[in-house]
């Protein structure tokens, strides 16, 4: 069929913008965009939504901001030069005295916060002191869910990013040289994916202390196959048309070539498939923590969460209330995949 | 006159809110050889399409009386009964139209199982007899292969059987010769009139070449924009054209005018060829093609030379090496043999390759493959001077940029912004002149044009070839035209070269070869081409 009407208006739109255009008319994928940047967003700023240090007192006629100042617990009248602990009744009841003000987070835990106070054993149920309920340590949940999903999505870009650069990077250079270079990759890809990535994860966790960036990087060293295959499909199919040939004519080298022309016109799978890689990245790091080999003790995180819940299957609020968060982060980012799908697609393009 | 078997009354198709077919009025009587004639984006397609209502997501107004029944009022089912039992479609690209898991006898064979309710021998008897009369070499064989396992032609001619199975009154051909190379289309289009003066069934034969519908049609409707501009019997249109834009259609032969003389005295040589020889390497089956390679030559030997600011045509059909000879002239695959630009030439290497790349440039056939979507005009005509004059300030590669943008006929008159402008939001031929901007712009002695106009409509492809015979003369600029397409070789080249299977069959000057062909291929080439 002959029939091709460009609208004249979009004649100084580059391809980039009008594919954003047509995401941004996916309704359900351009909200959960913009919820799931808000909650990113809100979560960066854990420190000041949920702490158990109140944002800003006002003691004796003097501003202090314990959010990112250390005092000492008889700057308010305590004992001794340990930390104040805000939890505390008597500390709560010096800021409250006279014309001494404390602004306090909106949740007043920290996800590390034990609350010494607490009137039910732990985990307690959902109250007004605790909306979500404390863990098996007295924990707020909501504090720990809050920082455990920046924790998961912090964890899931980096991991991403690499993933990309590395897949992207052999992705090129396998479709772009082919032959020999090709050959060579494709061989030792096959045998790399043949690794058992999981026994190498339980042998490295034992060997080594646990750490975010350790995980990082042995997740990394696994992550990027799939998507240099998809690269380097776009590349061998790229590097044949007419424009590629045109700038050898010119005389550009090897790497303004991929560079310049065949890489911006070889993403489309790969920006596609980020929200994908993302909830892949999250989900993969959740079901490490969960069977407890993944970031160390302490750190909060959804998996350990989940495995908490597993733990103690009275406490349903630990449970529920981690599968929401995981659930709802999965599935926005599913939606924005699919609307990103959608706007790549070349037979869409025209529409 | 006898009642019209099909007839279109103010038929409207649009898709969304853009109407693209415009109110048409056509009758096609019963036996009668309709041609449909119209550019690229005229709505002749969508017309026939929407006869068959084959077209999804379209809003569909007017009447189409098929003897006098309206089909946009028929039932689904009642559609697909008449879809190939009365009227019956082939189209342009055999390869996708006919499914690849089956073979072609089967696919007949299906058809006259379900229409007709035969039984399966007798299908198959049928289906056989039906490829043989397509005039199919070997129809026994074929009855038995694959779409794949058959040439263009051949699988166009399956087509064209499994269209006559049901013996249908009407036959919609759709572009039916475009995909096939230049000598087999006069040979499927004689097919097709054979076929119809035998079943007496009509044709309504879509197309945008007009020596084809010289050649078949006896009435012809020309289309312009989704509006049916003008229409009436063959002799008459094509003698007195009435709309101009008839006039435009059969005027858009391009034309030898504007061609510079070669000059016989001071002829200075630019590129020598002397038994330049392409070869790919090809797998080899089983384990032995892990040891060695066999390989395909594509040109064997070639012996050429180009003359400074002449053209050198070099025609061919498909897979005859013509665009691999244009590639080792570009450097861009490794060959053997001589290829010398004066005292330079390739050394399979991109720095040492630099200086000879600003003398040779090329322009490819498809103008939408062959500008990177995502760069703008400026970036990608600019990309060469940048290259090869690195020092040169950003406002003189500006000016330089326009400047040769208007010399292709882009100006920023006409186009505001057009540096920052994207290729989606110009047209074919548009898009030819930035790609001929592209190679211009670094000043080369040789353009090497690689089927620069087929992919074009008739008019614009008058336009651009004007413009080549232009640029000849004022930049004195050598062109290896590489075509299939004899009307541009005749207004183009000085010399022609005649290529089939890698070989040169023929070579020497236009007059000589066009004109007085030696050599029988040539002339099977020439013939080719009817109104000659």
């Amino acid at each position: 069929m002959s029939a091709s009407v460009t609208p004249f208006s979009s004649a100084q739109a580059s391809p980039t913008a009008r594919a954003w255009q047509r995401f941004k008319r996916n309704r359900l994928g351009w909200y959960s965009l913009l919820v799931f940047m808000t909650l990113f967003v809100l979560s960066l700023g854990a420190e000041f939504l949920s702490n158990d240090k109140p944002l800003v007192v006002r003691f004796q006629g003097q501003w202090y901001f314990p959010v990112v100042q250390t005092l000492p617990e008889k700057l308010f009248g305590g004992d001794f030069e340990t930390p104040a602990d805000y939890l505390d009744p008597f500390i709560q009841q010096q800021l409250r005295k006279d014309s001494n003000w404390a602004l306090q987070a909106p949740n007043p835990y920290h996800h590390s916060t034990l609350d010494y106070f607490a009137p039910l054993p732990n985990p307690a149920p959902p109250s007004t002191r605790n909306w979500l309920g404390t863990d098996d340590r007295g924990r707020d949940v909501l504090a720990r869910l809050l920082y455990g999903f920046r924790v998961s999505v912090l964890f899931a870009l980096a991991l991403t990013l690499f993933g990309v650069l590395l897949g992207v990077l052999t992705g090129a250079v396998q479709g772009f040289f082919v032959g020999k270079t090709d050959l060579v990759f494709q061989r030792f890809i096959e045998i790399w994916s043949a690794m058992p990535e999981l026994y190498l994860l339980i042998i490295f966790s034992a060997v080594f202390e646990p750490s975010v960036g350790l995980l990082l990087v042995l997740l990394s060293l696994f992550g990027w196959m799939g998507l240099s295959d998809y690269v380097r499909a776009e590349f061998l199919r790229n590097r044949q048309l007419d424009y590629v040939k045109s700038a050898r004519a010119l005389g550009l080298g090897h790497w303004q070539i991929m560079w310049r022309h065949v890489l911006p016109n070889s993403m489309t799978p790969v920006v596609t498939f980020l929200p994908f890689r993302m909830s892949g990245a999250i989900l993969a790091l959740t079901s490490l923590d969960f069977l407890g080999l993944g970031v160390p003790p302490g750190t909060p995180s959804l998996g350990e969460l989940l495995s908490q819940g597993k733990n103690n299957i009275d406490a349903w609020w630990i449970s529920i209330s981690t599968f929401g968060v995981l659930v709802v982060t999965l599935l926005l980012l599913t939606f924005m995949g699919d609307a990103l799908r959608d706007a790549l697609d070349p037979r869409k393009a025209n529409a | 006159m006898s009642t019209p078997l099909l007839q279109l009354r103010d038929l409207r198709v649009s898709f969304g809110d853009t109407e693209v077919v415009h109110g048409i009025n056509l009758s096609i009587h019963p036996g009668q050889r309709c041609a449909l004639v119209g550019e690229s984006g005229s709505g002749k397609s969508v017309t026939a399409l929407s006869v068959l209502r084959l077209l999804e997501s379209a809003q569909l107004r007017g009447q189409v009386l098929w003897q006098g029944r309206d089909l946009l009022q028929q039932s689904p089912a009642e559609m697909t009964r008449i879809r190939g039992d009365d009227i019956a479609m082939i189209f342009q690209e055999p390869m996708t139209a006919l499914n690849p898991l089956m073979t072609v006898g089967q696919q007949i064979s299906e058809v006259l199982q379900l229409k007709k309710m035969w039984r399966r021998q007798e299908a198959d008897q049928r289906a056989e007899a039906l490829l043989a009369e397509t005039g199919i070499d070997d129809p026994h064989r074929r009855f038995g292969a694959y779409p794949h396992q058959l040439s263009g032609g051949q699988r166009q001619r399956a087509m064209m059987a499994m269209a006559l199975a049901s013996e249908p009154k009407l036959l919609l051909a759709d572009e039916p010769t475009t995909a096939l190379d230049a000598s087999l289309r006069l040979q499927m289009l004689n097919l097709l009139a054979d076929l119809q003066a035998k079943t007496g069934m009509a044709v309504l034969l879509i197309t945008h070449d007009l020596a084809l519908v010289r050649h078949f049609a006896d009435h012809v409707a020309v289309m312009e924009k989704g509006y049916l501009v003008e229409q009436g019997p063959l002799a008459e249109l094509f003698a007195r054209p009435q709309h101009p834009y008839t006039q435009k259609l059969l005027d858009s032969r391009p034309s030898r005018e504007g061609l510079v003389p070669v000059r016989a005295d001071r002829a200075e040589s630019l590129l020598q060829a002397q038994g330049l020889r392409v070869r790919y390497p090809m797998n080899l089956p089983g384990l032995r093609g892990w040891f060695q390679k066999d390989h395909f030559t594509a040109v064997q030997a070639a012996d050429f030379q180009i003359e400074a600011g002449t053209t050198l045509g070099v025609m061919g059909e498909s897979g005859s090496g013509k665009s691999s000879l244009a590639q080792a002239v570009l450097g861009l695959i490794p060959f053997e043999g001589g290829l010398s630009f004066g005292d330079q030439t390739w050394q399979n290497s991109p720095a040492r390759d630099k200086a000879l790349r600003q003398r040779v440039q090329v322009v490819f056939q498809d103008p939408y493959g062959s500008l990177s979507p995502r760069m703008t005009v400026g970036e990608i005509v600019s990309e060469g001077l940048r290259l090869h004059q690195p020092q040169a300030p950003e406002s003189q590669i500006e000016a330089c940029v326009l400047a040769t943008l208007a010399e292709v006929g882009l100006s920023t008159a006409d186009f505001p912004d057009l540096l920052n402008r994207y290729p989606h939001s110009f047209s074919g031929g548009q898009r030819q002149r930035m790609a001929l901007a592209r190679a211009l712009v670094v000043e080369p002695d040789l353009l090497v044009l690689d089927e620069p106009t087929s992919a074009l409509d008739v008019t614009v492809q008058k336009q651009i070839l004007k413009l080549l015979q232009d640029l000849q003369k004022t930049r004195s600029i050598a062109y290896l035209l590489i075509t299939h397409d004899i009307d541009v070789l005749r207004a183009m080249a000085h010399q022609v070269m005649v290529l089939q299977a890698g070989q040169i069959m023929e070579a020497g000057t236009a007059d000589q070869v066009l004109y007085q062909p030696r050599h029988a291929y040539t002339r099977t080439l020439l013939e080719a081409f009817p109104n000659a």
